[in-house]
């Protein structure tokens, strides 16, 4: 499991690539909740597009980072889901939660369209 | 939960492997188990399905079965026609409630952030589950997944 970390603006992008299972899960959660502390962060954008595997453990880290992020008012996306991981994101009901966005534009709109509202 | 009840049949493949219950072997048992069901010419989808419940039958034997202390965690595949059958099975704490840890977002370990949807994303990835355990002696998950095949 790789993660590619990244800043844009006060969002934080997180590129997962590999198997997000219950071995990798714990890496992967620290290392997000690190990044999510540097100074400025509010919102995060997970990019999927190379996450090849993902199960419940997967579907508890992303609900653990979604409830970091909520609670102190930022504003969470995902990007670039492949159908695999897709159908589990699905699921476990995700994709009411955290909208699926076409890339970090997107998903930058659709958080400044929600601050707005 | 779709009861499974006894196959018939006589499989036309098995094979059996069994290995520590380390974390790492999640990975390694979803291989495993893709690589068998390739014989019956599945779907995409299906191999992501058969991946994707055994990873969360073999992380339950490791986290709730062993509760990460060392073991052995099993696993039997048998291929019927159009068919697979899938036993995993761990000789650990065991369950007391089997329809309570069934229950969707269930977690008898919310410290550690589990999601409780291991059982709920395994009966709605597969199309027959049994779970049967006994406390202090371990737990045997089933599961059976259609792979039509020639597709």
């Amino acid at each position: 499991m790789q993660l590619d970390i990244w800043k844009k603006g006060n969002t934080l992008v997180v590129a997962l690539k590999g198997e997000l299972d219950h071995h990798t899960a714990a890496g992967c959660r620290e290392r997000i909740d690190n990044a999510l502390l540097r100074p400025g962060i509010r919102n995060l954008i997970l990019d999927l597009s190379e996450l090849a595997f993902m199960d419940s453990s997967g579907i508890g880290v992303i609900l653990g980072r979604y409830r970091t992020v909520t609670r102190r008012g930022g504003k969470m996306a995902a990007m670039h889901i492949q159908p695999e991981v897709m159908r589990i994101f699905r699921m476990a009901g995700l994709e009411g939660i955290i909208p699926v966005c076409g890339g970090t534009d997107d998903a930058i709109r659709i958080f400044e369209r929600e601050r707005m509202a | 939960m779709k009861k499974i009840g006894p196959l018939d049949e006589q499989p036309l493949n098995e094979m059996a492997v069994e290995f520590a219950a380390d974390s790492r072997n999640e990975a390694f048992a979803r291989v495993v188990a893709a690589a068998f069901a390739s014989q019956l010419d599945p779907t995409l989808e299906e191999l992501s399905d058969v991946r994707t419940a055994v990873s969360e039958a073999v992380t339950n034997a490791i986290i709730h079965g062993y509760k990460d202390v060392s073991g052995k965690v099993r696993m039997v595949c048998r291929l019927y026609p159009g068919l697979m059958e899938i036993e995993i099975s761990d000789q650990g704490i065991g369950i007391v409630d089997v329809e309570q840890a069934m229950q969707p977002l269930y977690t008898s370990t919310p410290e550690l952030e589990r999601s409780g949807m291991g059982f709920t994303v395994m009966e709605s990835f597969m199309d027959g589950l049994e779970v049967e355990s006994v406390p202090g002696q371990g737990t045997i998950v089933r599961m059976i997944k259609h792979i039509p095949g020639g597709s």
